[in-house]
């Protein structure tokens, strides 16, 4: 039932306003990426929308349900690398049902052998690479009740060819748990290849400049990356995203 | 096994040549023994008497180890308390620096006058000097809490309690041993002072005896026992913590932050 309004959401530190008049919304099992340069005050409204920060005006809505200032609605992976260095990768996958009350061990090894982490049940995150950690923090999001998922530039960290096994993995996932996922990326290419509806940000204060909804039917494969017709998505986002 | 004797024989035979010289030195010159005496001597009193010092080292240790684990105790309780009630950090913190200031050892006539020559005054004396590390170390590590993970836990809807007990408490753990190893040092030198105040028994009293009879060589065997007693609690804390941590990565200099 996950339906996430966000509207007229305004946010300043001080004299400096990061956040002007933010409204879009995420539909029931949609892919949305938000797309805006750095410092643009992403991660901020992720706080926001997750109830660690208030707004200073503007409302979330889930569900038509206002959740401003209220946690544990939401589902989040950190920017950076988000596991616990002293739980296992086992473990960590179940601290998102862990906080909520029940831990389904079964469940969390087969998607842990899902992911290509088989053999790593008991491993610590220091000994697996960062791709695979990304996963495990993944899956730890997958595993979690909530039904909106916020990933806040997940893959940022990886090299080119990994980030697209990952992206094609995340992908897979996705369709098959069917949960509303908001993406926060500023990578332009990985906006269309992943999502149903991408929305633009400009530079601070941050407002939503534009929106595209994506065509492209799913499941998607690789070979529309080369195609002619993402080239003309890629050129229109980026033209967008240059005008100030 | 190998590791240690890797690491371990350039340290080993500086200290066997010191030893060398030292013992050359007090032949070649002859320097009286009750002045300085020679490691051999020192080494065959060390044998000889272990009839005679055995009772006190054994009365030290434990003192030390009921002082450590009260006063370990007690600053693991003052630091959390402090932790999670910050209105009371904020009050106490500054005194906690400033009550630093004040040598142990002036206070331990104090203790005395109140206490008496009991087990209590001692404790107090080690608790005095143990908890502070401790407190001060966990106090840090709580604070340096990472913030990404921080905000999952809250995103996530964690309770307080368990923000602590999954995240703070864990990640605080490092710093609680790094705490913990200053303070086993700071308890053996805490358990001799406070026996110099007046003790029936103790590696303390046996040290005072040996040096207003000038067996000067019994001084000695008591500052290794001190120094062995030292090593062997440190020790003792790097193991726990060996077994404890092990999400550590194994090589020196690797970060575990990626
Ligand atoms: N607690 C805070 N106090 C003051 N200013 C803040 C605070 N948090 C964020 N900001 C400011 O808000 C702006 C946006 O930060 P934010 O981290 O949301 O950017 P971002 O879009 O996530 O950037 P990036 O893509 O680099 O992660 C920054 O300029 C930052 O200085
Ligand atoms: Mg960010």
């Amino acid at each position: 039932m996950s339906h996430l309004e966000i509207q007229q959401i305004n946010k300043s530190f001080g004299v400096n306003t990061v956040l002007n008049d933010v409204t879009f919304s995420v539909e029931e099992a949609e892919f949305v990426a938000l797309l805006g340069p750095s410092g643009s005050g992403k991660s901020t409204l992720f706080r926001i929308i997750g109830g660690i920060s208030q707004p200073s005006s503007g409302s979330v809505n889930l569900n038509g349900e206002n959740i401003n200032g209220k946690r544990g609605s939401i589902s989040y992976t950190p920017q950076t690398s988000s596991l616990m260095p002293w739980r296992t990768i086992l473990d960590n996958v179940l601290l998102g049902q862990e906080i909520t009350g029940n831990r389904d061990v079964e469940k969390a090894l087969q998607m842990i052998e899902r992911a290509g982490l088989k053999g790593f049940e008991q491993s610590y995150p220091h000994e697996l690479s960062g791709g695979m950690q990304q996963r495990a923090s993944f899956i730890r999001s997958i595993l979690s009740p909530q039904s909106l998922i916020l990933l806040d530039e997940p893959f940022s960290a990886l090299d080119e060819f990994t980030r697209l096994d990952m992206q094609k993995w995340l992908l897979s996932i996705w369709s098959e748990y069917k949960r509303s996922i908001l993406f926060v990326t500023h990578n332009i290419e990985e906006a269309i290849f992943l999502a149903d509806r991408i929305i633009v940000l400009s530079s601070r204060p941050a407002t939503v400049k534009k929106e595209f909804t994506i065509p492209f039917a799913r499941p998607r494969d690789e070979a529309i990356l080369l195609s002619d017709s993402f080239l003309q998505w890629k050129k229109r986002i980026y033209q967008e995203m240059r005008e100030q | 096994m190998r590791k240690l004797f890797q690491k371990g024989w350039r340290p080993a035979l500086v200290l066997i040549l010191l030893f060398i010289i030292w013992e050359t030195c007090t032949n070649i010159f002859d320097i009286q023994k009750w002045l300085l005496p020679a490691p051999s001597q020192i080494i065959a009193e060390a044998i000889s008497g272990w009839a005679v010092y055995s009772g006190h080292l054994a009365s030290t240790i434990k003192l030390i180890i009921f002082g450590f684990s009260i006063g370990s105790s007690i600053g693991v309780v003052v630091a959390i308390g402090l932790h999670l009630v910050p209105i009371l950090r904020q009050a106490f913190y500054p005194l906690l620096i400033i009550s630093q200031n004040i040598p142990t050892i002036v206070l331990a006539p104090l203790l005395v006058i109140w206490f008496g020559f009991g087990m209590l005054p001692k404790i107090i004396v080690i608790t005095l000097v143990c908890f502070f590390p401790i407190t001060i170390a966990l106090l840090d590590g709580f604070r340096q809490t990472n913030r990404d993970l921080m905000h999952y836990m809250q995103m996530a809807g964690a309770t307080k309690k368990q923000i602590f007990w999954k995240l703070e408490f864990p990640h605080a753990l490092p710093s609680l041993f790094s705490g913990l190893k200053i303070s086993a040092t700071y308890s053996v030198m805490g358990a001799v002072i406070s026996e110099w105040l007046g003790a029936s028994k103790g590696i303390g009293v046996y040290m005072t005896l040996a040096s207003s009879s000038f067996r000067t060589d019994r001084v000695f065997v008591a500052i290794f026992l001190i120094v062995i007693l030292s090593l062997l609690f440190f020790s003792l804390i790097v193991g726990l913590e060996k077994r404890l941590i092990k999400w550590k990565p194994k090589e020196e200099g690797a970060n575990e932050s990626s």
